[in-house]
């Protein structure tokens, strides 16, 4: 069995708004393993990035709330670290790449500064004696992201590069030192197609190479499918089927999957399904069973009593359906 | 190109338009949006405008609506030039053509019920009494299925995809024939977005419309549109049937599209050309490269590419293209059968 690197076990998290408290994540389970591609898929509004930033605990703090749950990295659990940990788990371990590069990056600073920046905190080189050393550093991760020119670029402004360069930069910024784990929050995703399928090669060939674990979190299926080796799907806060991608397209077993699946449009054609009916529940007040259960279309009296759990139908073939317990 | 006929509802030719953005020592500086696009859509049927950001397919539906005027060319709707901005569209044509956009968040007026937004095309077209206005708006909302109840809300209080439902009701509020539709779920998930194409197919036949589909998701055009134009810096590469279109992409530019597409059936992965990968960048509209102006990026670059602008060839009737690739096949005067030999080597 392969080392467990990340496990995220019954996570719940709370955000407090003006009516009451929005349950967001309810019972999250989340597993990566040391070396694996694992893919987080799911609508807008599911919960993605609120997983994707409890993991560092870069979540707001006051408004968001953590009612129950464990976040094992390592073994250890990041919900009891102190601030120095933390902190050492930010810049020593963990590597974030965001969804808008544009907003990513600080317009006011150069390319070469803020890359400096990241190579300063994980290294903890003295600023004025390693000078050197932090430019050769920064133009060595430029290059592993095929930029042209590194040496130019770094004394450019964000504003000067295309969307498609300050992905490349914010990727070189990620894997500038050694990490364990990235985690890609729809990395391609306001780049346009062709500059998207580059952008996921580029980050595919960088995983297999340092041999670190991807947390990708995309909306589009393909992506998913292309990148990962393992897929969770999510439904408004839960984790709903979760399988190794090729089982997955092949043999989806929970109905929002298969919803889901049936809405994307193919390349071969065959027309576009009717959707799901409805529209994600209300976070005050979810339903109290499946949180599905209202757009389902094979409901049963139980599935409104009491959430289903996750169920084991094959070997990494997770379920939380009551179909499936049967 | 085709000579003109009667089941056209749409013809542009040579449509050019140029922003001006500054000048230099050389002169006035223009992005060139649209700089040469020949098109035309027939009654009933969906075009697909496909293309990446900054090609120029939202200016194209801009200026098909009115709302920028053509620098060169002309647009013709069933037969009349209509190549001037909207103020100065006279009503009956400005009705016929309707456009629904890509943000329905920014396209209605939070400060407006919906009531207020549906009433206001009913206004300008028509002069109803308030009661048969009303029975009309419900009527709007049923067809895009709405409940009655939503003229009272506001579009801050419902859905995405409920949003945009409003939009599209509103742009069939004054019955027009043509509608262009730029990107209307792009924003939206997969799932909305599927509800949302359905309507609109429904709606096409139900109300004999013709689509204008501007996106950049070839995929759904696959479902959808009847013929796809692929449109690069301004200038068109590729018109085709949709059928044909994936079977056989001639431009390199449409292989490399749609082998970037991110798939998941096994069946689509055997359409993507497989020898052609994505490189480079889109280029700067203000100072296209010189030549073709794909070919920076094209993996099958000859010396004239960057030299000679390449021309629009009718590969297969109805299938043009704009390749040198072609051009050299054609002046051969090759058989069919030849030049398809030597187009599966070029794969």
């Amino acid at each position: 069995m392969e080392n467990i690197l990340l496990d995220i076990k019954d996570l719940h998290i709370c955000y407090r708004v003006y009516g009451g408290y929005l349950k967001i994540l309810n019972s999250v389970y989340l597993m990566v393993r040391e070396g694996e591609r694992v893919g987080l898929v799911g609508e807008s509004g599911c919960g993605k990035t609120t997983i994707m930033k409890s993991i560092p605990q870069i979540l707001p703090p006051g408004d968001f709330l953590i009612t129950k749950g464990e976040i094992y990295y390592k073994g250890k659990d990041i919900l009891k670290m102190n601030f120095s940990e933390i902190q050492r788990l930010r810049s020593r371990e963990i590597a974030m790449t965001f969804q808008d590069p544009t907003a990513a990056l600080n317009p006011v600073f150069t390319i070469g500064t803020q890359i400096g920046d990241v190579i300063k905190c994980s290294t903890a080189l003295e600023e004025n004696v390693h000078q050197e050393k932090i430019k050769t550093l920064s133009i060595k991760a430029l290059k592993e992201v095929y930029l042209p020119d590194p040496e130019r670029m770094l004394v450019n402004y964000p504003f000067q590069l295309s969307g498609g360069m300050k992905q490349r930069v914010c990727i070189a910024m990620s894997i500038s030192s050694p990490r364990n784990l990235i985690i890609a929050d729809e990395p391609g995703t306001s780049l346009d197609v062709t500059i998207q399928d580059q952008i996921m090669r580029l980050l595919n060939e960088i995983v297999k190479k340092k041999k670190t674990s991807l947390l990708l979190i995309t909306h589009s299926l393909g992506v998913a499918k292309e990148m990962t080796d393992r897929i969770y799907v999510m439904y408004a806060g839960t984790i709903v089927e979760t399988a190794p991608s090729n089982i997955l397209f092949n043999n989806p077993v929970h109905p929002y999957t298969k919803g889901l699946l049936a809405s994307v449009p193919k390349l071969s054609g065959g027309g576009i399904s009717r959707g799901i009916p409805g529209r994600i529940p209300d976070y005050l007040n979810p339903p109290q069973g499946c949180r599905f259960q209202p757009r389902c279309e094979q409901e049963s009296p139980i599935c409104s009593e009491k959430p289903p759990q996750l169920f084991e139908i094959e070997k990494d073939h997770l379920v939380a359906c009551y179909l499936t317990q049967r | 190109m085709k000579p003109a006929t009667n089941n056209e509802i749409l013809k542009i030719e040579k449509l050019k338009k140029y922003f001006h953005i500054g000048k230099d020592k050389k002169g006035p500086i223009y992005v060139r949006a649209v700089d040469g696009v020949d098109l035309n859509i027939k009654y009933g049927e969906t075009l697909g405008l496909v293309g990446e950001s900054g090609s120029g397919k939202s200016t194209i539906a801009y200026t098909v609506v009115g709302m920028y005027r053509p620098t060169a060319g002309q647009i013709l709707f069933k037969g009349k030039n209509i190549g001037m901005e909207a103020s100065r569209r006279p009503l009956s044509l400005k009705k016929e053509i309707q456009i629904v956009f890509q943000d329905p968040g920014s396209s209605l007026n939070p400060r407006q019920t919906i009531e207020q937004i549906l009433a206001l095309p009913f206004r300008i077209h028509t002069q109803m009494p308030k009661r048969q206005l009303r029975e009309k708006m419900v009527e709007l909302l049923q067809k895009v299925e709405l409940s009655p109840d939503f003229l009272y809300k506001s579009p801050l209080s419902i859905s995405g995809g409920q949003k945009q439902m409003v939009a599209i009701a509103r742009a069939l509020a004054s019955n027009p024939s043509l509608i262009v539709l730029d990107e209307p779920t792009s924003s939206l998930d997969v799932s909305v977005q599927a509800k949302i194409i359905n309507k609109l197919m429904d709606l096409q036949k139900e109300m004999h419309l013709t689509y204008l589909f501007v996106t950049h998701d070839l995929c759904l055009m696959r479902n959808i549109a009847s013929r796809i134009t692929i449109i690069y810096l301004g200038k068109i590469c590729e018109v085709a049937d949709a059928a044909i279109f994936f079977e056989k992409p001639l431009h390199p530019y449409t292989q490399m599209l749609i082998s970037s597409v991110p798939v998941i059936t096994e069946e689509e992965k055997k359409l993507k050309p497989k020898k052609i990968v994505s490189i480079g960048e889109i280029g700067s509209p203000v100072n296209p490269p010189s030549g073709c102006s794909f070919h920076p990026r094209c993996p099958y670059i000859m010396s004239i590419c960057s030299e000679v602008v390449p021309e629009m060839i009718e590969v297969y009737p109805g299938h043009i293209v704009r390749c040198h690739l072609f051009a050299k096949l054609e002046n051969k005067k090759q058989e069919r059968s030849d030049w398809c030999e030597e187009e599966s080597a070029i794969y």
